[in-house]
């Protein structure tokens, strides 16, 4: 198991915006973490990726609690654009490999010309769907075994999402883990492993997508609309 | 591919890539996408696509040859004792549903051949 997250509390203006999450992620899995806005997705993420500290609870990252030395090994994707408005399609990748030890600057260069991206371009003239390729392909770049991608979907077209999930599920493998947080079903529900359901900072369910399937004949956007 | 989310995904996938070697769009002997390949095409996550390669080998439709990756069967007879039985297996499912409606065979042909007359 990569990451265990027990109790994992966070109060906020004494309203809890996460409360008492218990979540296994383990390697070679994704996972949808999926709720509407203000459930406390971003928060738990941010707790995970060491930007905000619990009121209350514990992770475990490999077992051991976690500690900053585990950040080397997390690759967290804010919704929030994260380079520089200068800075060119290819400053980013610079910017990023003088900034992880785990980047693969090969790959990275490698998905930006297969997604067409030009390399000389800013980032500040870039178009949504391109800037949020950007996002995700610097975010993938890393070797990282653990994967935390806010909201990767959102605010974008057809293509570029289809084009964001084949690099997604390109990049999953047995050496990595990837939580996807997201509130549009149908896009992750083919390829997602687990699906967790979260609600007022709550988790509500977490379920295997294929046994459920086989088990209960209900696909996991059922299981949302039921829940919320 | 449009799925039934409703019913396993892996299941659906088997279906379709069964179909495409009936048709022969997946001839006899073909070398197979990689697994990586298949969950992109498919959009299924890897270890989905992992688990249809060794459902389709236990089922003698698929091989794999170590280092080289996965390969369609290179026996006709496989390929048509699968065809067979995904007819056998719509016309079951044909039959009872006309018989569940109160038609007999008789009524059944004449619905068929109607049908393909478009007189339907």
């Amino acid at each position: 198991m990569i990451l265990e997250s027990i109790g994992l509390t966070k109060i906020f203006r004494m309203k809890p915006a996460v409360l008492d999450f218990n979540v296994k992620i383990e390697k070679g899995r994704i996972y949808g973490l999926l709720g509407p806005n203000g459930s406390g997705k971003t928060t738990w993420m941010k707790m995970v990726a060491g930007l905000t500290k619990p009121t209350k609870g514990m992770l475990l990252f490999e077992g051991e609690p976690w500690n900053y030395k585990n950040k080397a090994k997390i690759a967290y994707m804010s919704t929030e654009p994260f380079f520089y408005e200068f800075m060119t399609v290819k400053d980013v990748g610079e910017y990023y490999n003088d900034f992880f030890e785990d980047f693969d600057l090969v790959k990275f260069k490698k998905l930006i010309k297969e997604n067409h991206l030009d390399e000389e371009e800013k980032a500040k003239h870039l178009s949504s769907g391109m800037n949020a390729k950007l996002k995700i392909i610097a975010t993938l770049s890393r070797k990282a075994e653990l994967f935390l991608l806010d909201e990767p979907l959102n605010g974008i077209d057809i293509k570029a999402r289809e084009e964001i999930v084949n690099m997604i599920i390109e990049s999953s493998s047995d050496e990595n883990a990837i939580v996807i947080s997201t509130h549009l079903l149908d896009e992750i529900e083919s390829f997602m492993d687990e699906a967790i359901f979260v609600k007022e900072g709550k988790i509500i369910r977490q379920v295997k997508a294929e046994e459920t399937r086989m088990e209960e004949q209900v696909s996991m956007k059922d299981i949302y609309m039921q829940i919320m | 591919m449009k799925y039934n989310n409703e019913m396993p995904i892996y299941l659906q996938v088997i279906r379709d890539l069964k179909k495409k070697m009936i048709t022969g769009q997946l001839p006899l002997g073909a070398k197979m996408p990689s697994n990586r390949e298949l969950a992109v095409v498919y959009k299924v996550n890897p270890n989905t696509a992992a688990r249809i390669y060794k459902e389709l080998e236990l089922e003698g439709l698929c091989y794999t040859k170590r280092g080289l990756g996965t390969f369609v069967t290179g026996e006709e007879v496989q390929v048509e004792t699968l065809k067979e039985e995904m007819a056998r297996e719509l016309l079951i499912h044909f039959m009872n549903e006309m018989r569940d409606i109160g038609f007999q065979k008789k009524e059944i042909l004449t619905k068929i051949e109607d049908y393909e007359e478009g007189l339907e």
